[in-house]
């Protein structure tokens, strides 16, 4: 940052941002208020995150710093500077036949988890924090971890489904 | 696109101090910490956005839980997650526990502050009615040194606080007080995710008594406080009156319910009426006696 002679905080000004993205150290010069959400999608061309209520309500935006879902909508860039970041674009596997999709996006595929597509990088973000953490196939505790998630297509029964079933329980 | 004030971003008290001297009522920098409310502010649809920015990110001094000298100190920056995974905090302040699971969903809890929780002063702010039953104090800082504000003072108006606009929080105290007991009742629209229509916590510890089984100890020390029901989280004093050095049988449980109802005065809103508020605040409490008292 930038300060006028009182030591106050000034505008300007792009500061250069170092973190990993999927894997992949980025640098990016952005104002430190910039969202986590613009960076990624604007700056970084990672289109798969998406915008829905820009206000934490409906966890379309779901990415994982350091491991944990957060709304990315919610988050300065500024605050990321050393963090891991990862999102919807990262889970699918490179592979000499192309990428293959993960576990739990195979299931949300079985299952029918998925219907116009807004919520679903958020969900499959959520979801996957949520069986890196050991979560189960427990429906009470799927349904705690995706709370923060909504869905206007599918009722989530499918979603819900599509967790357990890459959780190892088929139901 | 949002607003992005300038934001420093200090990696020491000392620094942050240093940007805060430049921050005063007409011409505040505005901290943020997990940003669950103030990112809200930069899009601008609910008031002016802040101007000036100082982040607290980078600052440990504002982190930890310990349990030191009768009481569980909780950094400024611990965030819901943190508590709900504290073994302290379980031992010592599961009231806090079940409020911490209440607030948002996990994105949130991750991210949300204890600190903002108290500096942001919602009326309907989760944790803030459990502080002032658990008689908090919240330890502020500034380049002028520290001061311990008693939780009961710090709310002084609608969403203004005692805090000066150079000072942080810094921690909040809990004492542990041997035998007390506290619980926490949230009524929103959904179970995760909802802003408080009314939210309540109560404690109380049971009075010396025969050893004999049974709901006859009276309770003492009792504390009853409320949120969304006025501008301000509030305790509910003619309330604690009613249920102070008796024992809580159906008859005290029935007269501090109609007791609560005739001593808050809540408004209609975009979340809920003042009817509704007040008849749910009455029967939560009555259901939070009746649950304790085991009848
Ligand atoms: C989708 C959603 C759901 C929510 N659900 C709930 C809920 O159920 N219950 C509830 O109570 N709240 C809820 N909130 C509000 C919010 O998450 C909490 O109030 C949270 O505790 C704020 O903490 P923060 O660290 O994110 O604050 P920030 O947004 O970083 O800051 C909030 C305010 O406090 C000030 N501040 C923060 N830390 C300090 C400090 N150490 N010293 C001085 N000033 C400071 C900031 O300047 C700002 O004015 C919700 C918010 C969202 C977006």
């Amino acid at each position: 940052m930038t300060s006028d002679p009182a030591g106050r905080p000034e505008p300007d000004s792009a500061v250069t941002w170092r973190f990993s993205v999927n894997g992949d150290p980025v640098e990016v010069a952005a104002p430190g208020m910039r969202r986590l959400l613009d960076v990624l999608r604007e700056e970084l061309a990672l289109t798969g995150t998406k915008e829905g209520c820009g206000e934490g309500e409906c966890g379309a935006c779901t990415v994982l710093v350091d491991g944990v879902p957060v709304d990315s909508c919610l988050v300065p860039v500024c605050q990321v500077e050393g963090a891991r970041i990862a999102t919807v674009e990262g889970l699918a596997e490179p592979s000499p036949e192309g990428l293959v999709l993960d576990q739990l996006q195979q299931a949300f595929l079985e299952a029918g988890g998925a219907q116009c597509g807004i919520c679903t990088p958020g969900m499959l973000m959520a979801a996957r924090a949520y069986l890196d953490d050991g979560g189960t196939a427990d429906e009470d505790a799927i349904r705690e971890a995706i709370a923060g998630n909504l869905c206007r297509c599918t009722g989530y029964t499918k979603i819900v489904d599509a967790i357990a079933i890459a959780a190892g329980g088929r139901r | 696109m949002p607003v992005e004030p300038p934001i420093a971003t200090p990696t020491s008290l000392a620094d942050a101090y240093a940007v805060l001297a430049g921050s005063t009522a007409d011409d505040p920098i505005t901290p943020i910490a997990g940003g669950t409310d103030v990112m809200v502010r930069i899009t601008g649809e609910i008031g002016a956005p802040p101007a000036r920015m100082v982040d607290l990110s980078r600052l440990d001094a504002l982190r930890g839980i310990t349990v030191d000298g009768g009481a569980v100190i909780l950094g400024a920056r611990t965030t819901y997650t943190e508590i709900r995974r504290s073994d302290a905090c379980r031992e010592h302040l599961p009231a806090l526990v079940a409020a911490a699971a209440t607030i948002g969903a996990a994105q949130i809890q991750n991210r949300g502050t204890l600190g903002g929780n108290i500096a942001n002063a919602s009326p309907a702010g989760d944790t803030l009615p459990v502080l002032l039953v658990l008689d908090a104090e919240v330890i502020v800082g500034g380049a002028r040194g520290e001061r311990s504000i008693p939780v009961a003072d710090f709310w002084v108006a609608y969403r203004r606080t005692a805090l000066a606009p150079d000072e942080l929080i810094l921690r909040i105290r809990i004492p542990v007080a041997g035998g007390r007991e506290a619980r926490f009742r949230k009524i929103g629209t959904r179970r995760a995710q909802a802003i408080s229509k009314v939210v309540l916590a109560l404690a109380w510890r049971e009075g010396p008594g025969a050893a004999t089984a049974g709901p006859a100890r009276a309770w003492t020390d009792v504390r009853l406080a409320l949120g969304s029901v006025a501008d301000r989280p509030i305790r509910a004093r003619a309330t604690e009156a009613v249920l102070e050095g008796v024992a809580p049988t159906p008859a005290t449980a029935n007269a501090a319910a109609e007791a609560l109802a005739a001593e808050i005065h809540p408004i209609d809103d975009v979340r809920s009426t003042a009817d509704y508020r007040r008849a749910v605040a009455a029967r939560a409490l009555h259901r939070m006696i009746r649950d304790a008292a085991g009848w």
